[in-house]
């Protein structure tokens, strides 16, 4: 071709304008702390590991979630999941049942017996943990993925703490916690069971651990004086939910038994005794809304059958009534007496008023300091004052948990591996919260939550079969694909899509790996601005579904 | 549970389920087959139009052409003969000694796009490379306007060209001027907001898509930069047929209408979703599509984030005016039925 | 039984057969030419005095007369002119023709397809210009646009309009810019005439296959069409200019080819008439020359020493050659079928500026505006008087001055309303 100068041009030459120039703010990809994330005490990645599921990788979603937690399918039943209350697909339909999935995921790994492989590095350094309860196990677990030879000694006869003895079957089937502790067992983890221990320092020194991880969980029920002269049959519900576990047989507790309380354990305690078909009658001080206790356990509780009185508080007993006093809420949300009683039938009486810590085993070791109520000190690193012991669980201040405590445990691993190795442990920075605000919801597909069977009444009146079912591959890969991955980004590629300028490069999948790991996130974008033709404009940040592109102003 | 069960979904799983996230709202999607994806998710996307042209940020038109382009590339295997008229696109996309442009692409007057493809098409069909498909580009007053004589004949002769009118409702390239295509009330330089009626007078302009169907040509859509899936399977439909075919393209322009430059997307799609530019298609002068309102917002939505409308809010409200809008969208609601509730983004309708 | 025409030329020695005269109408026998040409694309609008040429093609293609041709009715002549530039670009050989208000509307597509070196030929059936609207032939048609780029050439003859067709092709083709041939309209166009039309076989050596300089072709993408700015846009139009020049080299040599080809000498700069020794030389374009040339020889049997330069091409204009062609005359006389008002004769305009360089006078005189008729005594009686000095610089012939004087009476006397 004799191309005439000027009017006809070659193609694509405008490439020599660099119209970056222009820009006056630059689009960044950011990775934001999702709120999920943000409120897991176990530090689950969970988007991370929803991202995985929703591609239907689940063994890649479920080792996610074995980083960080050893217990999904224990964690998919009797965690009051906090990511579910902050998720913000909340705000725009249902939260993702996050449970659910984790439940899915983790009943398919018992099932394909998937297992979790050690380090090949060993430290040579010995831990002992005392108490084979969630916190215990947990620590154990991630010592052990980090090196360590652990030993965990357990007074009961079986391991698991309150995951067994404080959670009633119905929620958490017994066949799940054998076989997650199990997968620890076979890590390389020594339980020993039926082993008090008195005397730690001397364990220690005995068998030549370099350090000790104490969490013996808080068993020692609270007490008010409720005067019952016509001695009352008065029991406590920690006490009642270990009988039910241990017992031969299911114990005759009463005809209509009163639970005192409004927590977990109060309902969880109540909807035993309905299952042992005997009434179960709740008295709590204050309001329905004022409960401690999950609204999902009141409700299930109310299906099943369990009476409630709201407002009253307990003052006497007989053998075949309590008397109760009316309550009213006070302007500041607490109950006062009404100087008004009545009777309620009854012939036995739970008082679940919550627990304490048996500190018993702690008083002698120098440097252990504890509250009135047994609650012991620890430092930020959770070391207690006593060097190379360090404590968690429901006995250091915390939210008393399952999930607290298992993050306790992995916790206190990181701080007992940095000890055993002469450094500090310096937690990685976390990000700034990817918030509802910074979403562009527009983008998401319309799709309420899954909801998951449940067991018809009848049998959840008499069995202590599990009360809520799991959800089926579809299900759960449905149920991942709700999550709306806040503040990171899930290749949607819009803003490969819509930018003007054709500013936006695809990377190849090891340089977003590789950013990845060094920002700490779950998965970076595996995208960049061509900073040479961006303008500026910020149509990417804008219609980013998840928040991932920031607008930073170019020093000029 | 099944313990032969594969350690990754299984295929009938994935099958069963049609819900993806977010489905086909976003450009690409990790979940979706690669061929449900849209071109512009493609790194292979020809990029009809590149970088470094000169259109101001966040330009609609300069998206919508890309978007559109590309589209029609994929549908024609990379034969595709491009004429434009007059205008922003081919200003900000060719100033000597750079071009934009990645394909054979040909300007010549500001109201003779439609003609000049025709006299493409013709030369194509005549030296027997009727495979090279011809696509003519013009904004609305290329369109609606100057170069309606020629795109009307275009039309009425049904010559094989797909011609694309990418809309911002006005004369952006010359400063922003009224348009057949401006709507009512919009303020631009000829039609300032001043006076008792201020803006663009009521009862003018045109529709020039529903004109299009009028001739009777085999397939005619609206179309917009929000909705880029609709957008390329318009252009993809359109490319399956030969003769005369119309897409009418909604390209928000940051400096007429006086949005913030990344509000470009956000603006279109609050004109569909208010009613005001109905998604539709049509054949041989018969609807037979429309794209039902996902959320339905009212005009006001749309309007006060435009400056051109401000003159409606402030210092007071015009009521009457915006009352007057809103029946404009209610009309378009009615007539395209756009308020059923059977778009394709409800996951629990996806997987039915 | 007509020949029909196809698109590839026989293969090996051709028996050419020797072309017969034939008396048709001046359209026909244009059409007929433009056929030869093997144009691939046709756009057309009617518009009087032209519609004959495109209605003649329309019925060849449909007939088959003319294969694989495109012919294209269209709305306008924007529109077909617009419709000839697509082709053109996308690699076809292109044609359409119009006339008056028709090559006004398309305009800026005049322009258009100059700036893009758009190889077109298009047909101008001079027709004149309104306010008031009139169909009949002057040049004020091709005036209008004398300056946008093409080249144009003026047929004095039906058998002339054939050969410069098939010249113009050629040029164009060979130098990429758009040709236009005028011919004067109803009397080229309407007339019947005896002419002779090449055979295909001879026009298809004449003129090779469209071989475009520049092409639209998704295999070699081009953008035709830039934003050319202030730092570009006076060295694109000096090489417009250029390429006008070279078209003046090239025209004489391929009148001279053609000439070696079909044995008629026509097309060219310009021809001279009796010029030898004349004092007086009229230069006009067109089919006005047939009349010139009768009163020349009539003037010539009185003793009167005048001859005449036909003037064929008029864009690019050929200073040189029209000076050398006035060389030894004591005068010139332009009759030109235009006017700018307030100005004079434009053909007048730019002979006298080939004359600069002289002290020959050149005197103007307007005819045959609108369609008015040029007899031969009136021109005789402007020679004469021009023979005798006695010719003022501008000369309106025939105007009817009592309605002129009239007119301006009345025009002069009106006041406004108060």
């Amino acid at each position: 071709m004799n191309k005439p100068f000027a009017t006809t041009l070659d193609v694509g030459s405008s490439l020599a304008n660099h119209t970056g120039s222009w820009r006056t703010e630059r689009p960044v990809y950011v990775d934001r702390m999702p709120p999920c994330n943000q409120a897991c005490p176990a530090g689950e990645n969970t988007q991370d590991w929803l991202y995985h599921a929703e591609e239907g990788n689940y063994r890649t979603a479920w080792e996610s979630i074995v980083r960080d937690n050893p217990f999904p399918a224990i964690m998919g039943r009797a965690c009051y999941h906090p990511c579910e209350t902050s998720c913000n697909r909340g705000s725009l339909d249902a939260a993702v049942n996050i449970h659910a999935v984790e439940r899915f995921l983790g009943d398919r790994a018992i099932a394909l017996g998937w297992n979790i492989a050690s380090s090949e590095e060993r430290s040579g350094k010995k831990v002992l943990v005392v108490g084979a309860g969630p916190s215990g196990l947990s620590a154990a677990y991630h010592l052990t993925l980090l090196g360590h030879e652990v030993t965990v000694v357990e007074a009961g006869a079986a391991p698991g703490g309150m995951m067994r003895f404080g959670i009633p079957a119905y929620r958490l089937p017994r066949t799940i916690i054998d076989a997650e502790i199990a997968r620890i067992v076979a890590l390389g983890v020594t339980i020993r069971l039926n082993e008090p221990v008195e005397d730690i320092p001397a364990l220690l020194e005995r068998e030549g651990f370099d350090a000790a991880f104490v969490a013996i969980g808080a068993h020692l029920a609270k007490r008010v004086d409720i005067p019952a002269p016509d001695a009352g049959k008065i029991l406590d519900a920690i006490g009642v939910l270990r009988e039910l576990e241990t017992g031969e047989s299911m114990p005759r507790i009463g005809r209509r038994v009163i639970v005192y309380g409004g927590g977990n354990t109060a309902l969880d305690v109540a909807r035993s005794v309905r299952r042992l078909g005997e009434e179960a009658i709740v008295v709590y001080r204050r309001t329905r809304d004022k409960m401690p206790a999950h609204e999902f356990e009141v409700s299930e509780a109310l299906e099943e059958g369990v009476q409630f009185h709201w407002l009253r508080t307990v003052t006497h007993m007989t053998g075949e009534s309590i008397t109760v006093e009316k309550m009213t809420l006070g302007p500041d949300g607490f109950p006062r007496g009404t100087g008004e009683y009545e009777t309620i039938e009854g012939d036995a009486l739970i008082l679940a008023l919550g627990q304490n810590v048996d500190t018993h085993v702690l008083d002698s070791i120098p440097g252990v300091e504890h509250s009135a109520d047994g609650v012991v000190k620890v430092g930020p690193n959770m070391m207690t004052g006593h060097k190379g012991i360090f404590a968690g669980g429901d006995m250091v201040p915390s939210e008393r948990t399952l999930t607290v405590a298992i993050g306790h445990g992995k916790k206190a691993a990181r701080n007992i591996d940095a000890y055993l190795r002469g450094i500090p442990y310096v937690p990685k920075v976390k990000p700034a919260l990817a918030s509802f605000e910074r979403l562009n919801t527009w983008y998401y597909s319309d799709a309420g939550k899954t909801v998951q069977p449940v067991l018809e009444d009848v049998r959840r009146r008499s069995t202590f079969e599990e009360v809520v079912g799991g959800l089926d591959e579809t299900n759960a890969l449905f149920e991942a694909r709700r999550c709306l991955s806040c503040g990171n980004c899930f290749e949607c590629d819009n803003c490969f899509g819509v930018c003007p300028d054709n500013a936006v490069i695809k990377l190849p999948d090891s340089a977003a790996i590789e950013r990845s790991d060094s920002a700490g996130s779950p998965h970076s974008a595996p995208f960049a601005i061509d900073y040479d033709y961006c303008k500026g404009c910020g149509v990417c940040a804008a219609e980013c579904p998840c928040g991932a592109i920031e607008m930073v102003p170019e020093e000029i | 549970m099944n313990v032969e069960a594969k350690e990754t979904m299984n295929v009938e799983a994935g099958q069963k389920i049609k819900f993806y996230q977010t489905g086909t709202l976003t450009v690409g999607n990790r979940l979706l087959d690669e061929d449900l994806r849209t071109v512009q998710a493609s790194e292979e996307r020809s990029n009809a139009i590149t970088s470094g042209h000169r259109a101001c940020q966040g330009c609609g038109e300069a998206l919508g052409a890309r978007y559109a382009l590309d589209a029609a590339m994929r549908a024609a295997n990379g034969k595709i003969i491009a004429v434009n008229a007059t205008g922003c696109l081919e200003v900000f996309s060719t100033p000597y000694p750079e071009t934009s442009w990645t394909l054979p692409w040909l300007h010549s007057l500001f109201g003779n796009a439609a003609s000049v493809a025709s006299g493409v098409a013709a030369a194509l069909r005549r030296l027997g490379k009727a495979d090279i498909r011809v696509v003519a580009q013009g904004g609305d007053g290329g369109t609606t306007d100057i170069g309606f004589a020629c795109l009307s004949g275009m039309f009425e002769r049904n010559d094989d060209v797909l011609y694309l009118c990418y809309d911002n409702q006005g004369y952006m390239n010359t400063g922003v001027q009224r348009s057949s295509a401006t709507p009512p009330t919009a303020r631009t330089a000829t039609t300032p907001a001043v006076g008792t009626a201020p803006g663009n007078i009521f009862g003018t302009g045109k529709d020039v898509p529903r004109i299009a169907m009028a001739h009777g040509i085999p397939y005619v859509a609206t179309a917009s930069v929000a909705d880029l899936h609709d957008l390329e399977r318009k252009v993809t439909n359109a490319m399956q047929v030969r003769g005369a075919r119309y897409i009418h393209i909604l390209v928000p322009c940051p400096l007429g209408w006086g949005t913030v430059t990344n509000a470009t997307i956000r603006v279109a799609r609050l004109a569909t979703e208010s009613g005001l530019f109905p998604l539709f298609e049509a054949e041989h002068g018969e609807i037979v599509a429309s794209s039902p309102i996902r959320r339905a917002v009212p005009v006001e939505d749309y309007l006060k984030i435009q400056s051109r409308f401000a003159h409606l809010f402030r210092p007071t409200r015009d009521d009457a005016h915006l009352a007057a809008l809103q029946a404009i969208a209610d009309k378009n609601i009615q007539r395209y039925n756009l308020l059923r509730n059977d778009h394709g983004n409800d996951a629990r309708k996806e997987a039915a | 039984m007509k020949t029909p025409i196809q698109l590839t030329p026989p293969k090996g020695p051709v028996e050419l057969t020797l072309p017969k005269a034939r008396q048709i109408e001046g359209s026909r026998a244009i059409a007929e030419a433009v056929g030869l040409c093997r144009p691939q694309v046709i756009c057309a609008y009617p518009i009087t005095p032209q519609t004959h040429i495109v209605e003649e093609l329309s019925a060849m293609v449909k007939t088959g007369e003319l294969m694989d041709c495109e012919f294209i009715n269209v709305e306008s002549e924007f529109a077909a002119l617009s419709v000839a530039i697509g082709a053109s670009a996308a690699g076809a050989r292109a044609y359409t023709a119009t006339s008056s208000q028709g090559l006004l509307y398309m305009a800026e597509a005049v322009y258009n397809a100059s700036g893009m070196q758009l190889p077109i030929v298009m047909t101008l059936g001079n027709r004149a210009i309104g306010a008031p609207i009139n169909i009949w032939n002057d040049h004020s048609d091709a005036m209008a646009l004398r300056d946008a780029g093409w080249v144009l050439l003026f047929a004095e003859t039906n058998q002339e309009a054939i050969d410069l067709h098939l010249q113009a092709f050629r040029l164009a083709e060979e130098l990429s810019t758009p040709v236009m041939v005028c011919v004067d309209g109803f009397i080229l166009t309407h007339a019947y005439e005896e002419v002779e039309l090449p055979t295909p076989e001879a026009v298809d050596r004449w003129l090779p296959k469209f071989q475009p300089r520049q092409v639209l072709d998704p295999a070699e993408p081009i953008t035709m069409g830039a934003l050319v700015g202030p730092e570009s846009f006076s060295e694109v139009r000096y090489l417009a200019h250029r390429k006008q020049l070279r078209a003046l080299e090239r025209i004489p040599e391929l009148s001279a080819e053609f000439n070696a080809t079909f044995g008629r000498n026509s097309g060219g700069i310009l021809r001279t008439y009796k010029t030898e020794g004349a004092e007086t030389i009229v230069l006009a374009m067109g089919s006005i020359n047939g009349t010139i040339e009768d009163a020349i020889d009539e003037l010539r049997r009185n003793g009167h020493a005048i001859g005449a330069v036909i003037l064929t091409t008029f864009r690019p204009f050929p200073y040189a050659s029209v000076a050398a062609a006035l060389k030894n005359a004591s005068q010139a006389i332009v009759v030109e079928k235009s006017l700018t008002a307030g100005m004079g004769g434009p053909l007048a305009a730019d002979v006298t500026l080939a004359l600069a360089n002289t002290s020959t006078p050149v005197y103007s005189v307007i005819a045959g505006l609108g369609g008015r008729p040029i007899p031969q005594a009136s021109l005789e009686s402007i020679f004469e008087r021009a023979r005798d000095r006695e010719l003022p610089e501008t000369t309106f012939l025939d105007l009817h001055w009592d309605a002129v004087n009239q007119a301006i009476t009345k025009e002069l006397s009106w006041t406004p309303h108060t």
